[in-house]
């Protein structure tokens, strides 16, 4: 079937999303397409009208925050913990853009700031619309977007506490 | 607010982000321009906007998988089905917004109500609260089963506190419909309202439903409509329907 029209202008965010806060392409895509499953089952639920980005997005938010919780027994793929994941530090920003020392910052960080701080900076939804996204106050957005923001400030200047090295 | 107020951390991040308005981005510039330290971390936070652009917008032109473009077949029941499923259902929960007020769906329809009033007619019942009782189990299953046309199963419960009594066949608005009835050890007793659905073969949310004061979870899984009635607050009563559809779908 390919009566898709509907949720096709969205997936290409969708996705994107999804490989940010994953940093797997493989499990990016997996969720992305257990959340557009979800949202043709609930089609029914979406209230025409309102934001069907903002819906999906709830969507995908809610399968990823469920999943890691069934996963918690498997540390093998537990990316809540901040510790879990440390990466050997980058001594330099010799790559122009220090990339990768955001991306390796950005999984570092605990989910629930890594979430705001994606939808505000990379998919630049509005602070309400964060919030409604998440089923967050606004104050609860604000509060963990200036946390995210600054971690990954301190950790990328080097001047946070030391990242562990892996032995 | 005014223009000469101090510049808060959040019109800080709104500046960035290009959600402040123009006579309070002015303050924010003023602000900045005195603060060196602070037009730093403000540039250091700006920059980090660019590059999680510069990291992750590749993925916006990538051709899109053609299996996620699919509308998918109906799928086997699975926990994160469930999991979204209570999500759903969660009072204030992340879904909540989106069901907020709305019309349930049309295989739902009069099913809390019928429910509630199998509940309040049978629940008060001393003598004879059901017609098969738990201890002929299999023989109650196999008579609704046959009756309903399809599969029926009483789920266990004592994991929520609540052992089966048994159950009655009922007359439902398209057809028959089965009660069975709970109760836990202080003789408090929950109902679950079973009837076929016309289509079959839906999934619908947990919908919280209230009759006047029996609380009423209902979904639609499968062939099956359910509903869960109880005199019992809300979250409570949720924790019973958390276990039923656990045991519905192991």
């Amino acid at each position: 079937m390919r009566d898709t029209n509907l949720f096709d202008e969205h997936i290409p965010r969708l996705r994107r999303y999804a490989r940010a806060l994953t940093n797997d392409r493989t499990q990016a895509d997996d969720l992305v397409q257990e959340c557009l499953a979800r949202a043709w089952e609930k089609l029914a639920l979406w209230q025409r009208g309102t934001d069907l980005r903002a819906w999906l997005f709830t969507i995908l938010h809610n399968l990823f925050v469920n999943d890691l919780r069934r996963r918690k027994n498997h540390p093998e793929l537990l990316t809540l913990d901040d510790e879990a994941l440390d990466a050997p530090r980058r001594a330099t920003q010799e790559d122009g853009l220090g990339l990768r020392d955001l991306q390796a910052a950005l999984n570092r960080l605990p989910l629930e700031q890594r979430e705001v701080l994606l939808l505000v900076g990379l998919e630049e939804m509005s602070y309400a619309e964060v919030a409604k996204t998440l089923g967050i106050p606004v104050g609860t957005v604000m509060s963990r977007l200036s946390r995210a923001r600054e971690r990954l400030r301190v950790q990328l200047n080097g001047a946070g506490p030391a990242l562990r090295r892996v032995k | 607010m005014k223009n000469n107020s101090p510049v808060t951390e959040t019109e800080l991040h709104a500046y960035i982000d290009g959600q402040l308005d123009g006579a309070r981005r002015a303050a924010v510039e003023t602000y900045l321009a005195a603060n060196p330290a602070e037009a730093e971390r403000v540039h250091a936070y700006a920059r980090q906007n660019e590059q999680l652009h510069a990291l992750f917008d590749s993925t916006l032109d990538e051709p899109v998988p053609e299996a996620l473009r699919m509308k998918p077949a109906r799928r086997a029941p699975n926990p994160m089905r469930y999991a979204a499923l209570l999500a759903a259902a969660v009072v204030g929960g992340v879904l909540g917004w989106a069901l907020r007020g709305e019309e349930p769906l049309t295989i739902t329809a009069n099913l809390p109500q019928q429910a509630a009033l199998a509940h309040v007619v049978y629940a008060p019942e001393v003598l004879h609260p059901v017609e098969v009782g738990a201890r002929e189990e299999a023989h109650l299953v196999n008579w609704l089963s046959k009756r309903l046309g399809a599969p029926v199963r009483a789920p266990h419960l004592s994991d929520a506190g609540y052992e089966l009594v048994g159950g009655r066949l009922l007359p439902g608005e398209a057809g028959p419909a089965a009660q069975f009835m709970y109760q836990d050890i202080r003789g408090n007793r929950l109902t679950l309202y079973v009837r076929t659905t016309a289509d079959g073969n839906r999934e619908t949310a947990f919908h919280y439903a209230k009759e006047d004061k029996v609380g009423v979870f209902y979904w639609v899984d499968g062939p099956f409509g359910y509903a869960l009635s109880g005199e019992l607050e809300r979250p409570q009563l949720l924790r019973v329907a958390e276990s039923v559809y656990r045991a519905l779908n192991p």
